[in-house]
């Protein structure tokens, strides 16, 4: 590839040919300000504020369009285009309501940061102020048009990305607001909540999270997406131990820099208060609550006597790390068939600007991690029936994180050792001898693999609800207890004892998956235990 | 004839059917001469043609002044896309109205320009985009070409050369900014009149994505005579670097405003003066705007020694612009006249750039203001600042037009906004 030398702000950096100015000052550490221009979407250059000076250019550039040229001598940081950026931001305050302090995107506002960084001290604007008001565009998305810096990155995300042009600018001028076309709006829109993000300042708000919290209250936490198969690379924001919403994390080769509605809108169940917060043993017709020594002490006892087969159910929702964990208890005590249900959708999402990217039918977001450890998919597309062997099992059952919802009152009724291990009370707890409470993905580390095998890593972004555990460290202190081997003590080391278990993991460990995942090796044509 | 009012002074070249009725059938037309200017362009070949506008020195009529023969040279040798022709008739820039004189006496004449230019440069289609309020020029234009059609000037097989050209009238919806080239060519493709950023130049993208050279009515009107007589033919008027003759638009306050055919290089005062029979009612002169609102103003002094061609109106301090000539008395409120035209910018900006769209309407804000008796000078200062974030900053010029007659009124006329900031008598109001 050829490649040009420019210098930049007194350092001289040599970068690919065709890169823009904008992304070369990057390279030194130096970031435009910039409204309009999205890496994702085309680049019309018109809010005008990444403006710098090339020497010998007689006008000031716009560095998100201006190309990198051999030689060119570009300034960022002072003269002309430094004074051009100060005056465009005084324009946008002209008519921009300052109304921060009820703002959502106040703390994460491109306008406030610009102007903080580079504008005025004061404005000088003393006439009266356009109004536009608020307008519902439908959808999760509210509009404050007073508020909007008119860069028409939703306009183009709708028309480019969701190839679903609903948005447009009427009028011109200093009337020119965006709208949607007559009454529709963005309800039958399905990714229309990523003009929300993709909105530099406050003018396209999320209703789930209106005035829920400052942004600067939040904390980030690096996650992947649980509400189906595509894995999409999220932050989870929380505030005090509740999650107030889901953001995508760019990830090129996942789903860029989006992520869907339907899976943005799933986060509730994450801030359930019904919880299992304390280990229970079955006690004649009552329950005990012995403490986690008490009941994994007993549960040992009970499994030394069991002998196989076992009969396990998982749920497509549990981390590698705790089918793994699973997978390997069940071996011990002499085998056994591991099944697991999962809804699926009628159709597919897909997002037609991004081909990598669909809401996926598959609503699980380790149905492939299962798959992997041979666990089998049982049941229809709402993820009910398929456990008839189970339900009347004599043996040793174990249900991991499947309610049972569906299931019938006397589900294991006739096991000799009935183990549940779930988040949340639920029918399957009915006839179980030990209730073991686990953390949900959102509190523990670990990973999933995604409908592409790629191996993606989450972290824990709540605190645990009372003594809940990772499953996979309940599972293996079980498995620890069996053979004496010493029990893998964080998620990592789990991960790693699954990589020696399973071919397509081979040589793949935390720090090589990473924040942005690896993909798992081909899962071999001639797997037998599918 | 007595076209509203013509003068001794004139050359009419492209103005030469002015209130003729008879010339505009294609019969008329040709028995005035007309279409033999394409017969000879057929016999020359392109390259032929190139070369006499080339010789010619002709410059781009809308306001621009880019040598025409230059710019059709920049399109693309081999045909490999589609290329097209299209001609700017969304005259709108305020004082101008010589277009839709040229289409509703003339539309021959045009139709022949297109030809001869698209012929010129491989495009097979020329598209001539009408100013939406030019209601009878439309309909004269429509008819004038579907009598070409008629008659095998335009179409298939023109004047039996095999050569195929069409001619197709786009109306456009009423807004300044189709104006601008790359405006016109997103409104062309029914986009919104937005202006494009430029690199890539219409000659290699223009409209529907292909190389483009887009021409203004008077610039496709002169090019007829230069090829039928020869580019020589064309310097005999003008200046060296503003060869031939220029219709200028005069309004205001003179005693007979028109549309005059002069050559370029004609002095201001005689324009004045003479041509335009002096000031409407003796009174004295204030100001001009020589070249369209766009331009800057100019006070009575710097027009004692103009002359009209480009590189004269530049010396005097302003520009020749589309030569929209506005003539403004001892009279004139220049506070009220600036804030009228920066709310014509304000009302026509696309919005697309930040400066123009916020700059436009609160200048207009500001001036009101000061209009009104509540500036300061400091809100002087204010102006001078936005003129100069509004200049140079944006995709099109539309926000540098705004500026220049704030800047060179503050600048010229800086008593009479002080005398309103300070609550002295009013301009009496013409």
């Amino acid at each position: 590839m050829s490649t040009v030398t420019l210098t930049i702000d007194g350092r001289e950096i040599t970068v690919p040919a065709g890169t823009t100015l904008l992304h070369a000052a990057r390279e030194i550490g130096v970031e435009v300000p910039h409204y309009c221009y999205h890496p994702a979407l085309s680049a019309p250059a018109q809010c005008r504020l990444c403006l710098v000076d090339v020497e010998g250019a007689p006008k000031p550039m716009p560095s998100c369009v201006t190309q990198a040229q051999d030689g060119q001598v570009v300034r960022t940081d002072e003269g002309q285009a430094r004074e051009m950026r100060k005056g465009v931001l005084e324009f946008y305050l002209v008519n921009h309501p300052l109304d921060c302090p009820i703002c959502d995107q106040s703390g994460e506002c491109k306008l406030q940061d610009y102007v903080h960084s580079e504008g005025r001290a004061h404005g000088r604007g003393v006439e009266p102020k356009r109004v536009f008001g608020r307008d519902d565009f439908g959808g999760d998305v509210l509009f404050y048009g007073d508020r909007c810096v008119m860069c028409t990155r939703c306009v183009r995300f709708m028309e480019e990305v969701a190839q679903d042009p609903v948005l447009t600018v009427v009028e011109r001028g200093d009337r020119a607001v965006i709208d949607t076309f007559f009454e529709q709006g963005l309800e039958d829109s399905p990714y229309s909540g990523n003009i929300v993000d993709i909105c530099p300042v406050g003018a396209l708000v999320s209703k789930d999270f209106l005035h829920k919290a400052r942004a600067w209250d939040l904390g980030h936490t690096s996650s992947v997406c649980p509400n189906c198969s595509q894995g999409c690379n999220m932050d989870i924001h929380t505030r005090d131990n509740v999650v107030h919403r889901l953001k995508p994390r760019e990830n090129p080769e996942v789903n860029g820099h989006w992520m869907c509605d339907y899976g943005r809108g799933r986060y509730e169940w994450m801030n359930r208060g019904d919880r299992l917060e304390a280990p229970f043993a079955r006690n004649g017709d009552g329950w005990a609550a012995p403490g986690w020594n008490g009941a994994l002490g007993a549960l040992r006892e009970r499994l030394r006597a069991c002998r196989g087969p076992v009969r396990a159910v998982a749920s497509a929702g549990a981390s590698n790390e705790d089918l793994g964990a699973l997978r390997e208890l069940v071996e011990l005590l002499g085998g056994g068939d591991i099944v697991y249900r999962s809804a699926r959708a009628p159709d597919e999402i897909p997002l037609p600007g991004l081909p990598v990217l669909a809401r996926r039918r598959d609503l699980a977001p380790n149905t492939e991690g299962a798959e992997l450890l041979g666990i089998r998919r049982v049941g229809d597309d709402d993820a009910t029936g398929g456990l008839e062997a189970v339900a009347s099992a004599t043996g040793t059952v174990v249900v991991l994180g499947d309610e049972l919802a569906d299931q019938a009152e006397d589900f294991g009724g006739q096991a000799e050792l009935y183990v549940y291990l779930g988040a949340h009370p639920a029918p399957a707890a009915r006839n179980a001898h030990f209730v073991l409470p686990v953390t949900t993905f959102a509190e523990q580390e670990g990973t999933f693999t995604n409908t592409q095998s790629r191996v993606q890593r989450f972290e824990p972004a709540l605190r645990t609800a009372g003594e809940a555990r990772p499953a996979w460290r309940v599972l293996a202190s079980l498995a620890a207890a069996l053979t004496g081997e010493t029990a893998p003590e964080n998620a990592a080391a789990a991960f790693a004892r699954l990589a020696g278990r399973v071919a397509e993991y081979e040589g793949l460990d935390y720090d090589r998956i990473g924040a942005l995942g690896a993909p798992a090796g081909r899962r071999a044509a001639a797997a037998g235990d599918r | 004839m007595a076209y509203p009012y013509v003068h001794e002074r004139e050359v009419r070249v492209i103005s030469r059917n002015f209130g003729d009725p008879a010339a505009r059938t294609l019969e008329g037309y040709r028995a005035r001469g007309g279409y033999r200017g394409l017969a000879r362009a057929l016999e020359i070949g392109p390259a032929g043609v190139i070369d006499e506008v080339k010789a010619s020195g002709l410059r781009g009529r809308g306001g621009a002044g880019f040598p025409t023969g230059l710019k059709w040279s920049f399109m693309p040798k081999a045909a490999v896309k589609p290329h097209y022709l299209l001609c700017n008739a969304d005259e709108s820039e305020p004082g101008t109205f010589k277009d839709r004189e040229l289409i509703r006496w003339d539309p021959h004449q045009l139709i022949e320009g297109c030809l001869i230019a698209a012929y010129a440069m491989g495009s097979r289609h020329a598209y001539i985009y009408l100013r939406g309020e030019f209601f009878e020029a439309s309909q004269v234009l429509a008819r004038a070409v579907e009598e070409a059609y008629a008659e095998g000037c335009a179409g298939e097989d023109i004047l039996g050369s095999g050569a195929h050209i069409d001619v197709t009238v786009h109306v456009g919806a009423g807004a300044y900014i189709c104006g601008e080239e790359t405006g016109l060519m997103n409104s062309l493709e029914g986009r919104r009149g937005e202006p494009r950023v430029k690199p890539p130049f219409p000659a290699a993208v223009g409209v529907y994505s292909m190389p483009t050279t887009i021409n203004n009515v008077e610039t496709l009107a002169a090019v007829p005579h230069i090829v039928e007589h020869g580019g020589e033919w064309y310097r005999r008027w003008g200046t060296d670097k503003s060869p031939g003759t220029k219709l200028f638009c005069v309004s205001g306050h003179v005693e007979k405003p028109g549309n005059y055919e002069l050559p370029l290089g004609f002095p201001m005062m005689d324009l004045i003066e003479d041509v335009c029979g002096g000031m409407a009612g003796g009174r004295a002169l204030k100001s001009v705007i020589p070249g369209g609102s766009s331009v800057p103003l100019m006070d009575a002094e710097d027009c004692r020694e103009c002359t009209l061609c480009y590189e004269g109106v530049e010396a005097a301090g302003s520009m020749l612009g589309c030569a929209s000539v506005i003539v403004m008395d001892d009279r004139t409120d220049i506070v009220r006249e600036v804030r009228r035209m920066v709310q014509f910018y304000a009302h026509e900006s696309c919005g697309q750039c930040t400066p123009c769209r916020e700059g436009t309407a609160w200048m207009t804000q500001v001036l009101r203001r000061i209009e009104a008796g509540g500036g300061t000078e400091a809100d002087l200062d204010t102006l001078l600042d936005m003129s100069a974030q509004m200049t140079g900053t944006t995709i099109c010029v539309l926000s540098d037009s705004a500026a220049a007659p704030v800047v060179s009124s503050i600048e010229k006329f800086r008593d009479e906004y002080l005398a309103l900031i300070h609550g002295g008598a009013r301009a009496e109001v013409a």
